[in-house]
């Protein structure tokens, strides 16, 4: 199995999500991370989507969700014409001796500070899949506490945009 | 504040008059007038009631007072299906609209343009398990093309003109649209007609030049070809077309159950339907061909049998107006994503052109598929336990009322043979459920049928243990004057599972005696339920009486007709494809495989 990011260009409506997601489950495709969020024009929202699937299964999944009558336009976006970043919270146990070891892994990794406490800190940081999985595996020894992220992000790179043919047909 | 003046309008001006305010269900009302819609099947309730009351005056639209909801939405896909109009049926909230979810499930399968009208609770009352409250958009999402949840009276006509265009439109299917109670009070100013803004909606129906072409090489190119030709052809109207297309190629056509009567049963290149119980030639010929011309048909597993094994030597040239059906199943060499009218339009003078320089010769095809129809042609042996044949009461049935008559069939045994042993000469002639395999359509579907096509006699074909699960429609048809004839193909049994008991576990009927038919307690007894309904009921128990009887029927029209024709138990529908398996190894009656080509 391998993992794919699909950009969905949605009309902003109730119960887009649920259509989108119950679609996934029905067929039997995997979702991995959702992002959801507003867009530059009024009423659309992007949903950002990796899924878990392979050839056929995917072109069968993009036809499905295009059927949709909310979706207006579904791009998959490859990792190297792409920009993908995931945003991650965690708080990691720390005590005396370990605190400036976790402060210097922080900085290596150019995550941020978010939160202190006597025994633990909270750590934010953004970055692709693999760098934000880096940090957990240097992060795990000293305890992590609690973890929150994001769906993945992602953007084609260059100057085109997502929206802009949509907009020009409507 | 008063204007401090109001202009006077000089002879010249335009007199602009203001939207007329209407009521929520003013415009429901105003709004299903203006786009045409002149049936409708329902039943009100609590959450609905405003819409009827409006309902009550319409003169343009007729309702018809169903006795279930499920009856409504069965009746509105007979109505659709038997004339390519749009079908509405209408219920109240919670229990009203979940029994219109059958139908619904039904209509999806089937790409039949379906609006159902639902009533919700009030919008302020939604999330509280209020009385009657069920999010019907959420229950229906997977069953339907689209939904509208409609809780302001402005949105009314937009949310119904964007219903009915979705419904009809590109791969047809059902829409529906919930109306809370207080967006059916509430007024607003009814604007006609309303923009349509969907986006995200423009099905393809005109198909690429360069795939055309490639598929008109590919037709001219092979040696044994099929036109695999399914229910989007009926849906498309492109029947005559078809004809037009098939007769120049020459090449052989199958028709699968819903595309019986997109092609003429009578014509020399029909082999009849493909499938698990699929005339041998016609089943044959797709897994010897050398190309499949799939139009409209989406490789159900009905018809293929076990995927991997089916059609081994074919390439496919894929036609559907849904870009999702084409590979989904079976990988396309030609993909054309279009209407099947349209893109036959455009490939018949792009294969006059492939074939211009070497017009492909099936003389060899043809002479294989002739020996398959001599060999195996359709047919059943009598049955020995001195009870009428099945197949034979199907068969008469169609022969005395013809090709012009629409025959709406239940889903089992007796839906098998009326799709194998009645002549279909013409889209709309037959109905019934295909992909979801609805017991109980034929009754309220036939009524629907009916009501869209008063001058046409309209049979529905059923089975006595669908007859038992939406039979309460009867009543509709005697109180709304709508005289359908209803055939009971009585074998006292869920007849297709007792077929696949005595097939493939060992003889041991489990739960599958109804105890209708001979020899049994009758219960009910169909002809006092005839007459309790008042419909005519009569007992056809032998041979001399089923052509009476069915003559009779014909000729009664002041009320439903209800023929009990006590049939013979044992009889099964062969041939047959058993579950699982290549449909190389289909039978052709019960341990009597045909020879066919090996490599």
């Amino acid at each position: 199995m391998s993992h794919h990011v699909l950009s969905l260009l949605v009309e902003d409506k109730p119960g887009l999500l649920t259509r989108v997601a119950g679609l996934f489950a029905r067929r039997g495709f995997n979702i991995i991370s959702l992002a959801v969020g507003t867009t530059e024009v009024p009423g659309l929202s992007r949903i950002t989507v990796v899924v878990d699937v392979e050839g056929l299964p995917l072109e069968q999944v993009t036809k499905q969700l295009n059927k949709l009558v909310n979706v207006l336009k579904i791009v998959e976006l490859d990792a190297t014409q792409s920009v993908q970043r995931e945003h991650m919270l965690i708080k990691v146990r720390v005590d005396a001796t370990t605190r400036s070891q976790i402060l210097e892994a922080a900085t290596l990794f150019r995550a941020r500070i978010v939160d202190v406490a006597t025994d633990a800190l909270v750590i934010e940081v953004t970055g692709d899949t693999a760098k934000v999985e880096a940090l957990l595996r240097v992060l795990e020894p000293y305890g992590i506490k609690e973890i929150a992220q994001s769906g993945l992000l992602a953007m084609g790179r260059g100057s085109k945009s997502i929206s802009e043919r949509v907009l020009k047909n409507s | 504040m008063p204007p401090e003046s109001t202009p006077v309008p000089g002879p010249s001006a335009p007199s602009r008059s203001e939207p007329p305010v209407l009521t929520g269900s003013g415009a429901i009302l105003a709004s299903l007038e203006k786009l045409g819609v002149t049936d409708v099947f329902g039943l009100p309730g609590g959450a609905i009631m405003p819409f009827y009351d409006e309902l009550m005056a319409s003169t343009a639209i007729r309702h018809i007072l169903v006795r279930h909801e499920q009856g409504a939405g069965h009746a509105a896909e007979g109505y659709a299906a038997a004339s390519g109009r749009l079908g509405v049926c209408i219920a109240t909230s919670g229990p009203g609209a979940t029994n219109l979810v059958t139908a619904i499930a039904d209509a999806y399968m089937d790409s039949v343009p379906l609006l159902a009208i639902t009533g919700q609770v009030f919008s302020t009352s939604m999330g509280t398990d209020a009385f009657q409250e069920v999010d019907i958009t959420g229950i229906t999402m997977p069953i339907t093309k689209h939904s509208f949840l409609v809780t302001k009276p402005e949105d009314v006509p937009g949310v119904l003109a964007a219903a009915v265009h979705i419904a009809t439109t590109g791969r047809p299917g059902p829409v529906l649209v919930d109306i809370t109670k207080d967006a059916q009070q509430k007024s607003a100013p009814f604007l006609w007609p309303p923009k349509i803004d969907l986006p995200g909606y423009r099905p393809v129906t005109k198909a690429h030049g360069k795939q055309i072409n490639a598929a008109a090489q590919l037709i001219a190119e092979s040696r044994r070809p099929v036109l695999y030709v399914g229910g989007g052809v009926i849906r498309a109207g492109a029947h005559a077309e078809l004809l037009r297309f098939a007769e120049e190629t020459g090449a052989p056509v199958v028709t699968t159950l819903m595309a019986r009567g997109a092609f003429p049963d009578s014509h020399q290149q029909n082999l009849g339907m493909p499938g698990m119980h699929g005339t041998v030639p016609s089943v044959l010929a797709l897994q010897e061909s050398d190309l499949l011309i799939a139009l409209g048909a989406r490789f159900d597993d009905r018809v293929t049998g076990k995927v991997s094994e089916f059609a081994p030597h074919a390439k496919v040239i894929h036609v559907d107006i849904d870009p999702a059906e084409i590979g989904k199943i079976r990988a396309a060499d030609v993909p054309i994503v279009g209407d099947a009218r349209e893109v036959l339009i455009d490939l018949l003078p792009a294969y006059r052109d492939a074939a211009k320089t070497a017009k492909p010769d099936f003389s060899d095809w043809w002479k294989r598929i002739e020996s398959l129809r001599t060999q195996y042609p359709l047919g059943y042996t009598m049955p020995d336990d001195g009870l009428l044949s099945p197949q034979w009461v199907i068969e008469k049935i169609g022969e005395l009322s013809g090709p012009e008559a629409v025959y709406a069939a239940g889903v089992g045994q007796h839906q098998m043979w009326a799709a194998q042993f009645i002549k279909y000469e013409r889209p709309g002639a037959w109905l019934n459920s295909g992909g979801a395999g609805t017991m109980g359509y034929a009754v309220p579907a036939a009524m629907g049928a009916k009501v869209a096509q008063p001058d046409r006699l309209v049979w529905a074909i059923d089975g006595d243990g669908c007859f038992q699960m939406t039979n309460q429609e009867l009543a509709t048809c005697t109180i709304n004057e709508i005289p359908i004839k209803v055939a009971v193909i009585n074998n006292s049994s869920l007849g297709m599972v007792r077929q696949w008991q005595t097939l493939f576990y060992d003889g041991r009927h489990s739960f599958t005696d109804l105890n209708t038919g001979h020899d049994t307690a009758m219960v009910p007894d169909f002809i006092k339920l005839a007459d309790a309904y008042g419909a005519l009921g009569i007992r056809v128990t032998k041979p001399e009486e089923v052509e009476p009887a069915i003559r009779l029927a014909m000729e009664t029209n002041d009320r439903p007709v209800v023929i009990d024709f006590v049939v013979s138990r044992d009889a099964m529908v062969w041939p047959m494809v058993p579950q699982g398996v290549g449909n190389s190894q289909v039978q052709y009656a019960r341990d009597h495989a045909p020879e066919w080509e090996r490599e």
